[in-house]
C-alpha cells in the first residue's frame, strides 16, 4: 500500500510556481530520497507535505495517515544553539499538542524514554541539549521526530554541518530504523552520492524532474550529467 | 542597619504600601516569567516597542480625562502587540521596522499630546513620571490595584497551562507546526498576554525601563541554569527579589522606584555572569 501518493504536484509562494508537475510516491517502508540544488524547492516540497504550505496544484493522498502523523526533522535554527533545555524536555516537547495540562502522562515520558533507548542516548536524557556535538543534537532531534510518528520520517538535510563520522552514524542509524523498524523515510539531502547508496527511490527536482528507483536513477543520463559537475 | 529595619517595619504598617508589594511581586513575577519566552525567541524589541505605544495610549487616556484609564491603554497595547505580530509575519513591511515605526511614533504622538492638552502646569514632570515610573506603585487606585493583581493571576494561569506549547514553539516552531501545533494562536496569545504584562509593569516602572524588568531576570538565569523549567523559575524568583529590593531601597533612599529596581536588576546580571565566568573556568 501506498503511504503517500503525489499526483502532478505544483508547489510554491504565493501563487509562484518553484516546482512544476512533482509526481511521486511512497510505500510502506520505503527510502525516498528528494535531492536538487538549492533553490529547486525541496523546503518548499516539505512545507507542502507537511501542510504548512497550500499546494499550488495537484494532489496529496496520505492513505491512513494525517499529515500530523509524519515525524519531522527540521534544520536546525539558529535559536536551538544558545537554547537553555534539558534533552528530556525536548523529546517530550513532541506531545506539546497533545494535553491541556502542563504536566507530562506517565505514559508519554515512558515513550519519550523509549525512543531515547532505540537511538542509544538515554544517558544524554540530563544533559543541556546546547552543550551537546551536532551528532548527538540530531539523535535528540530524530527521537523527538520518531515520539511524533511510528511510521513516516521526513528528514530535511540530517547530516547537514556534521563531520565525517557522525554523518556515517547518521546514515547507519536511518538505515536501522528503515530496515529493522520498518519505517519510511523520506530524506532531502544535496549529497547525491550517499542518497544513490543509502536509498530506494529517488526524487530529483531541477528543471526536469525525475522520480524512479534508484537503479534507474543510478543509469540515467540526468546522474551521468549531475555526476559531470 | 537595625533603623533602616525599622524603617521598613513602620512603612509596612501602612496598608497601601502591602498592597504596592504585592502588586510589585505579582507584576515582577510576570514579566519574569514570559522574559524568558522572549529573550530566546529574540523578541525583546517588541516588549521595548509596545513600552512606547502604551505611553501615547497613557497620554491619550490623560488629554480625554478617562477615569479608568487602565483599561483603555490596555486596549490599545493589545491592539498594538497584534499588530506588530501579524506585520512581523507578513514581509511588506520588515518586523523590526515597523515596531520601530509604531514605538517612536506613538513616543511623540504621547509628547504632542501631554504638550498641547495640558493637564497640569508642571508638563515636563508629568512626562518624566510616566516614562520612568514614579510613586504610581504607592497611589495605584483600589479599582486599578484589583485590576492588576487579577490580570497578573490570568497571566500566571495562562502561563501555566500554556507552559509545554510555549516551550514547544520557542524551541522550535517548524517542528511545533508539523505536529498540528497552531502557531499562529499560540504566538498571538503570547503577544496578547505581553501587551497586559507591559501594561501592568508601567505603573512599576515607567514605560521606558519596562524591557528591563522582562529582560534581566531571564538574561541572569540564562547564565546558570541548564534546562528550560529551571531557567524560568530562577528569573521568577530572581525578579521577585529585585523588585522587593528595590521598593525597599527606593524608600529608604527616597530614590525613583523603577530605577532603583532596574539598578538592582543590573547589579544582580554583573553577578550572575561572574558566577557563570568562574564556573567555565574552574
Amino acid at each position: 500500500m501506498n503511504l503517500i501518493n503525489v499526483q502532478n504536484l505544483d508547489i510554491g509562494y504565493e501563487g509562484q510556481i518553484i516546482a512544476h508537475n512533482i509526481n511521486f510516491k511512497l510505500e510502506e517502508q520505503d527510502y525516498l530520497c528528494i535531492v536538487g540544488e538549492n533553490g529547486s524547492g525541496k523546503s518548499t516540497l516539505v512545507k507542502t507535505l507537511l501542510h504548512l504550505l497550500k499546494p499550488i496544484s495537484g494532489t496529496i493522498e496520505l492513505n491512513g495517515i494525517k499529515g500530523s502523523d509524519i515525524g519531522y526533522l527540521p534544520q536546525q535554527s539558529t535559536i536551538q544553539k544558545n537554547f537553555p533545555a534539558k534533552v528530556f524536555e525536548v523529546v517530550l516537547s513532541a506531545f506539546a499538542n497533545q494535553s491541556l495540562w502542563p504536566f507530562y502522562s506517565k505514559e508519554q515520558k515512558l515513550k519519550a524514554l523509549n525512543a531515547l533507548e532505540k537511538l542509544d542516548i538515554t544517558h544524554l536524557k540530563d544533559k543541556s541539549f546546547k552543550s551537546l556535538s551536532g551528532g548527538q543534537q540530531q539523535r535528540v532531534l530524530l527521537s523527538r521526530a520518531l515520539l511524533a510518528s511510528r511510521s513516516i520520517l521526513l528528514l530535511d538535510e540530517p547530516v547537514n554541518g556534521l563531520d565525517a563520522k557522525a554523518t556515517h552514524n547518521m546514515y547507519k542509524l536511518i538505515e536501522k530504523l528503515n530496515k529493522e523498524d520498518g519505517i519510511s523515510i523520506m530524506m532531502i539531502s544535496h549529497d547525491l552520492d550517499s542518497a544513490v547508496k543509502q536509498a530506494k527511490h529517488i526524487l530529483y527536482l531541477g528543471k526536469k524532474v525525475f522520480y524512479g528507483n534508484v537503479d534507474e536513477f543510478a543509469n540515467s543520463k540526468l546522474y551521468q550529467y549531475l555526476q559531470g559537475m | 542597619m537595625l533603623q533602616i529595619f525599622d524603617q521598613i517595619i513602620l512603612y509596612l504598617q501602612y496598608p497601601f504600601v502591602i498592597y504596592a508589594i504585592v502588586v510589585a511581586v505579582l507584576i515582577s513575577l510576570c514579566s519574569a516569567l514570559l522574559g524568558v519566552t522572549l529573550v530566546l525567541k529574540q523578541f525583546s524589541f517588541i516588549g521595548d516597542g509596545l513600552s512606547h505605544v502604551a505611553f501615547g495610549a497613557m497620554a491619550l487616556a490623560a488629554v480625554f480625562s478617562l477615569t479608568n484609564s487602565m483599561i483603555f491603554i490596555l486596549a490599545c497595547t493589545i491592539l498594538c502587540a497584534v499588530l506588530i505580530l501579524q506585520s512581523s509575519q507578513n514581509s511588506s513591511i520588515r518586523g523590526d521596522a515597523a515596531i520601530a515605526m509604531l514605538s517612536v511614533g506613538s513616543l511623540a504622538l504621547g509628547y504632542f499630546l501631554m504638550n498641547i492638552f495640558a493637564t497640569g502646569p508642571n508638563i515636563a514632570g508629568d512626562v518624566c513620571a510616566t516614562l520612568f515610573g514614579s510613586s504610581a506603585i504607592l497611589t495605584l487606585s483600589k479599582f486599578d490595584m484589583y485590576l492588576s493583581i487579577a490580570l497578573s493571576i490570568l497571566v500566571i494561569f495562562c502561563y501555566i497551562c500554556l507552559y509545554h506549547k510555549i516551550f514547544a514553539i520557542t524551541f522550535d516552531e517548524n517542528f511545533a507546526k508539523a505536529t498540528g501545533l497552531s502557531v499562529k494562536f499560540y504566538n498571538l496569545a503570547l503577544a496578547i498576554i505581553v501587551a497586559i504584562i507591559i501594561v501592568l509593569a508601567m505603573n512599576l516602572v515607567g514605560s521606558l525601563l519596562i524591557s528591563a524588568l522582562v529582560i534581566f531576570p531571564a538574561l541572569c538565569a540564562m547564565r546558570i541554569c541548564n534546562s528550560f523549567l529551571n531557567v524560568t523559575i530562577v528569573s521568577c524568583i530572581l525578579s521577585i527579589i529585585c523588585s522587593l529590593i528595590g521598593i525597599f531601597a527606593s524608600i529608604i533612599y527616597s530614590t525613583p522606584v523603577g530605577a532603583t529596581i532596574v539598578m538592582v536588576d543590573i547589579v544582580a546580571f554583573i553577578i550572575f555572569y561572574i558566577i557563570s565566568y568562574v564556573k567555565v573556568r574552574i
